[in-house]
């Protein structure tokens, strides 16, 4: 039985990974084109890419969107998460329910309600607008960790320093907030992953500032090429170094 | 930095229940006052109403002659230390005792200057780059104490602060929390459900039960001259003789009619009050005393229980005329 477990095991690794395999093998691609045979190892299309200004315009928009409506979507949904633990209004289940609703509705349909929204009401697309949508799509994720982290030790640890003299928000940004941080970073992160690697928003409510995975597709039009796999082994590898920054700190932390 | 406190005609009722009921009480300036009674009996009801945590249903609080309606808690002269402690675990001790002070907008070193006071006024003089998860729960409740006495509040409000502690450690707080009240003169209000620290540290104790006060007074009084049988009974233990018209079954007693309630301690082979002839069950010796359980002769199915000095060796079975040094005769 052993050895057919262990078979299995790497059979289940091998097909999450193999196509994530190909396409940082064939980045080295020396020829024209992304597929076998390999034909020898160059890093001149990491040059390329690099060298690439339109290329390297979207990955600092990424960052910029993925970092700012993050931080957007944890705040909010922070806020909201306390605001629900702590104090009882009514219908307050209902609200919970609508709050995290977002993350069973699909990008895409989430996407052309903004898109109609916009349009109506005159907004120019931009980086803006899909920062807007990202803060859509990881606001109920913000939420639901922030309020699963909740607990009655912060509650008396909140009413100790309304005690001793804190504000509401002295109370948030100097008790709450810290004791909660593993939780907040690991939605923060997971946000900022999320927000680095989605497509369908970021295409239909850009125009002109593009987001990488749009720069992307729009690359990918002109046929297949060493240099996408060369971007796309980029993208996987700033998506894992978060991953990896996220078990190293906050994981582990949350278990000691 | 010390207030008296007036409680007058509170009441504080939630959906079915009466958690307090028309309370009256007065706390003088710089006293050590402990709310005393079973669970539920509204003494933590009537420490949240002082410190601000909830608004009375009705009747008022006065701190220092201000009325504290509306008052928020940050805004009342009142501190508290909570029973589950409730540090910051965020935060080295030196900011957990500096937190009040920071939010008040006092200077870093100012802060630093009066945290090492404080902590070391509590007994915890240096290592106060520690965390609260490495100290014991002594420790820990220091620091409470410390971070609560630090904001130099009116009224000390404390909940239950040695419940979590075992008994030795308990009873060494409890002469400690005497000594740093004395020092610090500020108006303390206790609450705990253990009497034997009651008497340990109160100027006066409020008996509580059921939402009213039972008893109030100087452990002295509370436990020799109840005015309650529920204080009697809760204060230690006590023998219970029905009177009527100045006769109980053991003969003639006391004039009037009621209870006549006798400590343990308060019945021997001498005494004002003769019990009549009872004869020994059992005893026990219980290192400072002896304890025995005497059936008196004309109620044999009643147990007197009594407390013997500790080198008396009474003899099973033995007959013994009983009296009472001192008893209290009260309403049923």
């Amino acid at each position: 039985m052993k050895p057919l477990a262990w078979a299995y095991l790497a059979l289940a690794y091998v097909f999450i990974f193999l196509p994530v395999a190909v396409l940082v093998v064939f980045s080295f691609q020396d020829g024209r084109l992304p597929v076998p045979p390999l034909q020898g190892l160059s890093l001149r299309w990491y040059e390329k890419v690099l060298s690439d200004g339109d290329l390297m315009t979207a990955l600092g928009h990424s960052a910029l969107v993925a970092v700012i409506s993050s931080a957007l979507a944890l705040t909010l949904g922070f806020l909201a998460a306390h605001a629900l633990a702590r104090v009882h209004l009514p219908g307050s289940a209902v609200m919970r329910g609508l709050l995290i609703a977002p993350m069973t509705v699909s990008y895409l349909i989430i996407a052309l309600g903004l898109l109609a929204l916009f349009s109506q009401t005159g907004v120019r697309l931009s980086l803006w607008t899909a920062g807007i949508g990202h803060v859509v799509i990881n606001l109920p994720l913000c939420f639901a960790i922030s309020f699963a982290a909740m607990g009655d030790h912060q509650q008396a640890a909140e009413r100790a320093a309304r005690d001793l003299g804190a504000s509401e928000a002295q109370v948030l940004w100097h008790v709450s907030a810290p004791m909660l941080a593993p939780a907040l970073a690991a939605a923060f992160f997971l946000s900022v992953t999320f927000s680095w690697d989605e497509f369908i928003i970021a295409f239909l409510l850009t125009r002109f500032d593009v987001t990488l995975p749009v720069e992307i597709w729009s690359m990918l039009k002109s046929g297949l090429s060493p240099a996408t796999n060369a971007v796309g082994s980029l993208v996987f590898l700033v998506s894992v170094t978060l991953v990896v920054i996220l078990e190293l700190t906050t994981f582990r932390k949350g278990r000691a | 930095m010390t207030a008296d406190v007036t409680i007058l005609h509170v009441s504080q009722h939630y959906a079915a229940t009466t958690a307090l009921d028309d309370v009256s009480l007065t706390v003088a300036a710089g006293e050590f006052v402990v709310l005393l009674g079973p669970s539920g009996c509204g003494k933590t009801t009537l420490l949240n109403l002082i410190g601000g945590f909830a608004e009375p249903s009705a009747g008022q609080i006065l701190i220092g002659g201000r009325d504290m309606a509306g008052v928020a808690p940050a805004a009342r002269p009142t501190t508290t230390v909570f029973q589950d402690y409730a540090l910051f675990p965020h935060m080295t001790l030196a900011e957990n005792v500096a937190f009040g002070l920071r939010m008040r907008g006092m200077g870093r070193d100012e802060r630093r200057a009066r945290a090492q006071e404080m902590l070391a006024l509590v007994g915890l003089p240096g290592g106060d780059d520690r965390r609260p998860h490495e100290l014991s729960g002594g420790q820990r409740q220091r620091v409470a104490l410390a971070r609560a006495l630090a904001v130099w509040p009116d009224v000390l409000l404390l909940d239950e602060p040695l419940g979590a502690l075992d008994l030795k450690l308990r009873r060494a707080m409890q002469d400690e929390l005497k000594a740093i009240q004395r020092r610090v003169g500020t108006t303390f209000i206790h609450v705990t459900h253990d009497q034997e620290e009651a008497m340990a540290i109160a100027d006066r104790i409020v008996v509580m039960n059921q939402g009213r006060i039972a008893d109030l007074g100087p452990p002295r009084d509370v436990y020799l001259q109840p005015k309650t049988l529920f204080s009697a009974e809760f204060m230690g233990e006590i023998n219970k003789i029905p009177v009527h018209a100045g006769h109980s079954p053991l003969g003639a007693s006391v004039p009037g009619t009621g209870m006549l309630c006798i400590r343990p301690e308060a019945i021997g082979p001498t005494g004002s009050l003769p019990l009549g002839p009872a004869r020994l069950l059992d005893a026990a010796f219980f290192g400072t005393h002896v304890r025995a359980r005497y059936a008196p002769l004309a109620r044999p199915d009643w147990v007197l229980t009594v407390h013997l000095p500790q080198t008396a060796r009474p003899e099973p079975d033995s007959v013994a005329e009983l009296y009472a040094q001192s008893y209290v005769l009260l309403e049923t």
